[in-house]
């Protein structure tokens, strides 16, 4: 019975240390729901070709992302903005050095319930509304139908991007809702007739996305920089990883043809 | 030591029943060692709380002490990422008390009902397989419900919600009507000589039965008018938290009711009571203190609800116009917390960080209160059924 008990231990160890010994095979993304869908694709590319590494994305808001690389939880942080000066100084005093890499271009749609007639605003209507100013549709020329204003929450790098171009430092009213997730608004969008919302490009499925100041929010109005509401989307590093670790592969994927085909195809703009 | 013993002329031998000193000392050192160690144990739960609750005001302090008490309690500007920063938190206190409030609305008539039900009503059999049922409530997680309501109740209202507040107001007035009708009936009736008393009763009922029916069409035919913006609202929270909290005040209200025991009932029965009666009138108020408890936490399990609050208040920090506008979308102390958690770090923004701690703070010393009055009225319905 106790050589049992022992052999038993033994293999138990030794197995958690092979476990943990293959460590460089093993990344972790985390942060904002933008560019998930771009980790997500990427990550099935990668397993497809290389079964042997493990990488999983989780989606917890570009904030979090910053946070993940900074107390290194995480090999990747994914945001939708860049890192804040605060973020930067942090990092800086935990001995972690960030590194920024451009990944695509993303613009952010404003969308309406299929059901609502308007074509497009401009960003001053927009703002009006987030503000609180403009409360029914009506004032727009739509029907008369109170305007539920859809934001998403203080975490994330869509509503910074947001609050930056079309907010300008304005507070939105209180009576906006907030969500957690591009996904989250779509949904509430899609569900509710005078609900309006931003998402990103990739996110415009099965609600109606306004013309901005006279553009139409697509992917080759952000490539052509004609769209009003763009921004880049970012994939953080702790130092640059060294080359031929699946790391550097997985990161420098969206430089490859392989990688632009998957990120036009998730809905968002390769960079140049 | 051994001693002889002689029985009817056997000799028999056998080990002294008195223990040696050195075995009487082990056992008692084993006896400290062992008490001790479940003191510890008990200890280390005991000391968890105590942790826990220095940690959390640990933290609020600063908060406290480098912004104005006076601003977050009174002020319901919410703006924590701004560049001027703003931590009005009263529209979200408002919203955690209106969203609870709203549950034990829904709660409390329903649990006690059920408990009542279950304990005085039906058969034994039906009991025994209805309660497992109710507490099965309980076991669902709350992300699931979370879900429910957003997905599914959510669009519900947005598109049915006139036609279902209309129907909800005829399934809870009619029967209330009709009750509430024959009692007076009954009540007025009574005053009538014996000659006219059937025929008063029943010119009453129907009078006040032509005006309920009247009433609750009038009701009806204005709610279906309603037209809800927004299904993300508290209404929407409110049924869900208690449906969530239904199961709680259900079992704890079922067990201070069993508790009263069968010589209160049966003594009332003697003295020609009727089964309405003694509900009413013997067994309701002994259970008091027991139905007080439950429906305390009740109220805790609503407050410290995160997913469902989160995913399906709107998390707007307001307070509606006008204030009982259950239909507007509301924030709560617990879902602000749950969704700034991730922005807030402790080194890149200091003040949005202890806020959410702040409001921790708030909810626990909330619980505790609660806790303790619970505590309190169980004690008291204890003492009452064994003295």
């Amino acid at each position: 019975m106790k050589k049992i008990v022992a052999a038993t231990t033994a293999a138990m160890l030794m197995g958690i240390g092979a476990a943990t010994a293959g460590d460089a095979n093993k990344i972790v993304v985390d942060g904002s729901t933008t560019v998930g869908p771009i980790a997500k694709a990427f990550a099935e590319h990668y397993m497809g070709k290389h079964p042997e590494v493990n990488i999983t994305v989780s989606e917890s808001g570009s904030g979090n992302g910053a946070k993940g690389i900074i107390n290194e939880t995480c090999d990747v942080g994914t945001m939708s903005r860049p890192m804040k000066k605060s973020e930067k100084d942090a990092a800086n005093s935990a001995g972690v050095l960030p590194i920024e890499h451009i990944v695509a271009m993303d613009g952010i749609a404003v969308v309406v319930h299929e059901s609502n007639p308007l074509q497009g605003l401009t960003i001053e209507q927009i703002r009006d509304i987030y503000i609180g100013k403009i409360a029914n549709w009506k004032a727009l020329g739509g029907p008369d139908r109170p305007i539920v204003a859809i934001s998403r929450d203080t975490n994330s790098g869509t509503y910074e991007t947001f609050e930056t171009l079309v907010m300008k430092g304005a507070k939105m009213a209180g009576k906006t809702e907030y969500v957690g997730s591009n996904g989250a608004i779509r949904q509430r969008v899609l569900s509710t007739e005078g609900a309006i919302g931003y998402v990103g490009l990739a996110f415009r499925e099965g609600v109606k996305a306004l013309k901005v100041n006279g553009r139409e929010a697509t992917p080759e109005a952000v490539v052509a920089m004609t769209y009003p509401i763009a921004r880049p989307l970012y994939m953080y590093t702790n130092g640059r990883p060294k080359q031929d670790t699946p790391l550097y592969d997985f990161i420098t994927l969206s430089d490859t043809a392989e990688g632009k085909k998957i990120i036009a195809d998730t809905g968002f703009v390769p960079v140049k | 030591m051994q001693t002889s013993v002689e029985i009817a002329g056997c000799k028999a031998s056998a080990p002294s029943l008195l223990l040696s000193s050195r075995v009487r000392r082990r056992q008692r050192i084993a006896a400290v060692l062992g008490n001790g160690l479940l003191l510890a144990i008990t200890s280390f739960s005991m000391l968890a709380v105590l942790f826990i609750f220095l940690f959390i005001a640990r933290d609020a302090l600063p908060f406290f002490q480098h912004n104005s008490w006076r601003e977050f309690f009174t002020s319901t500007r919410w703006y924590p990422s701004a560049g001027t920063a703003e931590f009005g938190a009263l529209a979200i206190f408002f919203g955690s008390a209106m969203v609870t409030g709203g549950a034990i609305l829904v709660a409390v008539p329903l649990g006690i009902a059920a408990a009542v039900c279950l304990s005085d009503i039906v058969p034994f059999a039906l009991r025994q397989f209805v309660k497992p049922i109710v507490e099965m409530l309980a076991a669902i997680p709350s992300v699931a419900y979370g879900f429910f309501a957003l997905v599914v109740f959510a669009p519900l209202l947005q598109q049915q919600g006139g036609h279902l507040l209309a129907v909800a107001a005829w399934i809870i007035g009619l029967p209330a009507a009709a009750l509430a009708i024959i009692v007076l009936g009954d009540v007025a009736g009574d005053r009538f000589a014996d000659r006219f008393q059937s025929l008063a009763r029943w010119g009453i009922m129907i009078a006040l039965g032509s005006g309920a029916l009247v009433g609750l069409t009038a009701l009806g035919k204005a709610l279906s008018a309603l037209h809800i913006a927004s299904g993300t609202n508290a209404f929407n929270v409110s049924i869900i938290l208690g449906i969530m909290a239904l199961p709680t005040i259900v079992s704890v209200s079922e067990d201070a009711l069993q508790s009263v025991g069968r010589e209160l009932r049966e003594g009332s029965y003697a003295l020609g009571a009727t089964r309405a009666e003694t509900i009413i009138e013997i067994v309701l108020p002994a259970a008091r203190s027991g139905i007080l408890a439950a429906v305390i936490l009740g109220v805790m399990r609503a407050i410290g609800e995160t997913m469902v609050v989160w995913m399906a208040s709107g998390n707007a920090s307001q307070i509606p116009q006008p204030w009982y506008n259950i239909l507007e979308p509301v924030r709560t102390l617990t879902a602000t917390i749950a969704g700034d958690m991730g922005e807030a770090d402790q080194v890149t923004g200091s003040a949005r960080y202890h806020v959410l701690f702040a409001m921790a703070l708030c909810l626990l010393v909330f619980s505790f209160v609660c806790n303790l009055a619970s505590e309190r009225f169980i004690r008291r319905s204890r003492q009452k059924a064994g003295g």
